[in-house]
Order: C-alpha cells, then structure tokens, then sequence
C-alpha cells in the first residue's frame, strides 16, 4: 500500500484541481445561467456558446492579436538566442556565469514589476524611451529614422502590440540563451576538432555542426515559445490596464476569456473561448512538430 | 602552422571580439530597466519625468514607501506573499518528494501510467482551468482564502519529476532496502532515512517554488477579491491607473518585490538555472 499513500496527495489534488476543472469546464460550454440567480438557473443550451464564439470578431480579433505577439515576440527569440548562446560558449571563460545570470534575470523577475518598469520607460511624456529617441531624431544623418515627437507607445493601437512583444521578447530571451548554452555543451568537441584539421572557419563550424547538432533544442525551444506566445496573458493584461488598449488592440485570447468570465460574467462563453485556443495550441504544436520532422528525418 | 589556420586565428579572433560587444551590449538591455526602476525607486514622481531622466539614485525611497502605505495594506499584501509562498514552498516540497520516492522504490499496479499522468499533466495550459478553478473555489468557500493559493499547485509535475531524478541517482536503493531490513516501517524508511539526503534537490525545487509563488499573478487575480486579501503584485497593480499614477510609489513597490529575488538570485543563480533547465536538457 505504501506507494499509493505516498501518492495520494498527487492523486487528490490532480483529481480534485487539475481534473475535474477541466471536465468541468467541458460541461460549462454546453451551459448558460444567470450568474445573479447562480448555478441553479443552468440549462442546457448545446453549441450556443461556441456557435457565439465563433461569431464574436472579438474572438477572432483577440487570436489574430495572440498569433502577431507570439510569432514576433517569439522566432527573434531564437534568432537572438542561438548566437548568443555560441558567443557564451566559445568565448567567455571567467565572464560566462556572470552573463549567464545577467540574461536570466527577466525571466525569474515578477511580470508586475516588469511591466509598471517598462510602462514607466515606454510612458508618453518624459518616458526614457521618447527622450532618448527625440534625442536621436536630432543627430545629423540618422535622425530622420527617429519620431521628433513624443509617441505614445500604450495608448495608440498601433503601438501597444510592438511594446508587448518587445517586452515579452526581452523577458523569455535569456531563458533559451541558457537552453541554447546547455544544449552547446553537449556537441561532442572532436567533431569540431575534426572540421578545424580540415581548415574550416569558425563560420563554418557553426553552420555545419553547432546549427543541426542543435535541431533537437531549436523543435523543444520553439514548442515552448509557440504554446508559451499563444497563452500570452499577464504582460498584455497589465501593460494594457487589463482591458486590451486601444481597440483591444493589445487584447491576446487569454485575456478576452478572462474578461468574458470575470466582467462579463459569462462563464460558458468563456469556456468555449477557452477550448477554442486550447484546440489552436494543441494544432501548432502537432504542425511544429511535423515541420521539425520532415526536416531532420527523425526529431 | 599553415596560412588556413592562421587566417582562422585572426578571424576568430574577430568574431570573439564581435562576440563579446554583442553579448556587452545585450547584457546592457537586460539590466538597464532594472537600472532604472531602482532608480526611479529613490525619486519622487516629479524627478523621474524631467529631462534628461535622472541616472542616480536619490534619497526618497522611504517617502515612496510611505504613498504606497497610503494607496494600499501594504505590510498585510507582503506578509500575505510571503505566507502563500512559503506554505506553497513546505507542501510542494513534502508532496513532490512523496510521490517522486514512490515512483523510485516501490513497483506497483498502474506505475507506469500514473507517471505517465503526471508527465501529461505539464501538457495542460493554466488558462483552461482558471474558470473552473474559480467555481471550484467559490463553491469551497475559499475565495479570498490563502488555500485557494498554495493547495492546488502543490503537486506540480516538474517538482515530482526533479524528485524522482534525484532520488535515483543521488541515494542508494541499498540504504533504504537495509533501513527495511532493519524493521524500519515504509514512513519511516522515507521520513528518516530519504527526506536527510534530499538537501540539494529541496533547495532546488524549493527557490523554483517559492519565486514562481511570490511572482504569480494570474492565481490571485482569480481568487483574491478584496484589497485586504490582495497578494504583493495584485496590490501594486492596483495601484497603477491610467491618470495620475504614483509613479515613484510605484517603482519603490516593484523594486521591494523585486529585492528578495535578487538576493535570492545571487546566491543561487546556478543551482536556480540548472533545476529550470533541468527537464528542459534531459527531454
């Protein structure tokens, strides 16, 4: 008996919060009641929920908005991360725990804090990003590329998703730097021995043997980025005051569920929007796998 | 040494150069809004938007602090934090190596699929349970109740799987099978003689727990209601608003969330960054 008591937490409380919350929340897609007259007034209403979120563009809107945050906050992530990760690796000796943590930091840092500094930095008057730029725009030369007015980076549509990415990228960077390095470590240092006795540049080296020795951790780092990207919710949630910005244009689908829910109160909606990315999740995940496959044979 | 290997000396040298301005530079925006929040932390909301920004640190912090008591409990949000994470930080580590000891020293009916489950349970996102999570919560009575916090994710899989790592590589099944032999009972054999040996592995697992605890946002925005309840983020996001915000207040509030896990980061980045990573390497 005694593996089944020492698994017996697990088991209750997989049951009681990881299970039954998900059927649960199956059955809710399927239901409406009037949340003043509680549960008792739930009734069956089959696919009126889904047929609803299907309609809604605030739906397809809020996907559209997660799918741009997640690709652009997320491949410059690996672009960014690879060659740092070799820089690391091939030539910092002392420095390398010390950059290591540096790069890290974001990632363990609380996404409140984060965001009230970067709403600081990014606000429209006196923020440190528009005096530096309206600096900028005043160099000979280069300083028509940058805005001479201020720009109110939260509060007009255009801008709040760029912020975000540039955000969430500057958060989650420096988690597949680390990845990225432990995967490094693992190439087994003869094959480089061996293209070095053939005279092949470092550039070369790292085209032919670090990139495909790498494929592994570039399919796990880009599942983690695309499912990460695609449940985007607390950076957009507070950056954006928790209602999106301007047009709901900084509204991802894990945030317009939670305003379905919990200022809308419906929770069968909102239970349907929440499937309805589940089911997009689970779909890119199965396509970023393939794409993984087909390229290397075997992933 | 031949004129290719000379050109690639030279080259090399070049791209370690250019390596190392790369990383310089990108090391530099990783800390600069850091830079700037403590900064900002010291000045009061007037200094922090004149031109140019100030770039050293200033003597206000304390009346910061003081505003920020004014807007919220703000002693009652911190200690609330601390106690969610540590009662978070205690379970996890006492349920996990649990369930990871069983996984390691006992063969059993349905081991295989119950690992299995654990595993699959790291594949559900957080965001499909938070309405029912809420409901389930609700009609608990635990709404606004430190509980609804810590219990739920006290089991997490990452945390059972570390367990189990550490378990079969790090201690000898030899010294449990004698500890029976001996007459040890199953308790026992886990609470005195595994539990001793899992120092690293708690540390570990520990840190990872207690900063995920103290960070999490999305766990108490669901269930804490009132601002009396509010844990540290819930209540400094409270504070932010879209007119008049207090914005030294603000920045002296995020810089005190953020100092524990500095200190704590400086101690341990290593070992931090190693159990983070750890699944990730091994799968």
């Amino acid at each position: 008996m005694a593996p089944y008591w020492l698994l017996s937490p697990f088991l209750l409380l997989f049951l009681v919060f990881g299970l039954f919350p998900i059927g649960f929340s199956f059955f809710l897609m399927f239901q409406a009641w009037d949340p003043v007259q509680g549960l008792s007034s739930m009734t069956y209403v089959g696919l009126e929920n889904i047929a609803f979120a299907i309609e809604d563009p605030l739906v397809w809107l809020s996907l559209k908005n997660t799918l741009w945050l997640a690709i652009v906050s997320g491949l410059p992530q690996h672009l960014v991360a690879i060659p740092m990760a070799y820089f690391i690796n091939e030539f910092l000796g002392k420095w390398r725990n010390a950059a290591m943590g540096a790069y890290f930091l974001p990632y363990i840092t609380s996404t409140v804090a984060i965001a009230i500094m970067f709403s600081s930095l990014f606000s429209t008057d006196y923020g440190v990003v528009n005096v530096v730029l309206t600096h900028m725009s005043e160099w000979p030369l280069v300083g028509w590329l940058f805005p001479g007015a201020n720009v109110d980076w939260l509060g007009q549509a255009e801008t709040i998703k760029p912020v975000v990415a540039m955000v969430v990228f500057w958060r989650y960077v420096g988690f597949n730097v680390i990845l990225y390095v432990a995967a490094m470590q693992g190439i087994p240092r003869d094959l480089y021995e061996a293209g070095r006795m053939d005279g092949a540049s470092n550039l070369r080296l790292f085209w032919h043997i670090t990139l495909p020795q790498l494929k592994p951790m570039m399919y796990f780092g880009t599942v983690l980025s695309v499912v990460g990207g695609l449940q985007l919710f607390e950076e957009p949630f507070i950056l954006t005051g928790g209602r999106g910005g301007l047009e709901y244009s900084g509204m991802t689908t894990a945030m317009y569920m939670y305003r379905t829910a919990f200022e809308f109160n419906d929770f069968g909606l909102a239970s349907a929007i929440s499937w309805f990315l589940f089911i997009i999740i689970a779909l890119l995940t199965w396509l970023t796998n393939r794409a993984f496959k087909d390229r290397t044979g075997a992933a | 040494m031949n004129t290719t290997q000379k050109r690639n000396n030279s080259e090399g040298a070049a791209l370690a150069w250019t390596g190392r301005v790369f990383l310089a530079l990108g090391g530099i925006a990783m800390l600069a809004p850091f830079f700037f929040m403590f900064v900002f932390a010291t000045h009061t909301r007037a200094d922090i938007f004149s031109v140019p920004p100030p770039l050293f640190f200033s003597d206000h912090f304390f009346e910061n602090i003081q505003i920020l008591m004014a807007k919220i409990p703000f002693w009652r949000n911190l200690g609330l934090s601390l106690y969610v994470g540590i009662m978070a930080t205690g379970l996890t580590l006492l349920f996990c190596s649990m369930a990871g000891f069983a996984f390691v020293a006992y063969e059993f009916r349905f081991k295989k699929a119950l690992f299995a489950l654990v595993m699959a349970t790291m594949l559900v996102p957080a965001f499909l349970g938070m309405i029912p999570t809420f409901m389930i919560m609700d009609g608990l009575g635990w709404i606004n109740q430190p509980r609804a916090l810590y219990l739920p994710a006290a089991a997490p899989a990452m945390g059972i799987f570390l367990m189990r790592q550490y378990i079969s590589s790090a201690i000898p099944k030899d010294l449990y099978e004698a500890a029976r032999m001996d007459g040890c009972s199953e308790w026992s054999v886990y609470w005195r003689v595994v539990v001793p040996l899992l120092g690293p592995a708690f540390g570990t697992l520990g840190l990872i727990t207690f900063i995920a605890s103290w960070n999490n946002f999305m766990g108490p925005l669901v269930v804490m209601r009132t601002p009396e309840m509010y844990t540290f983020p819930l209540a400094l996001r409270s504070v932010q608003s879209p007119v008049d915000t207090e914005w030294g207040a603000l920045m002296a509030g995020s810089a005190v969330a953020v100092i524990p896990l500095l200190i704590i980061f400086v101690f341990s980045s290593r070992r931090l960054i190693e159990g983070l990573t750890a699944g990730a390497v091994r799968g």
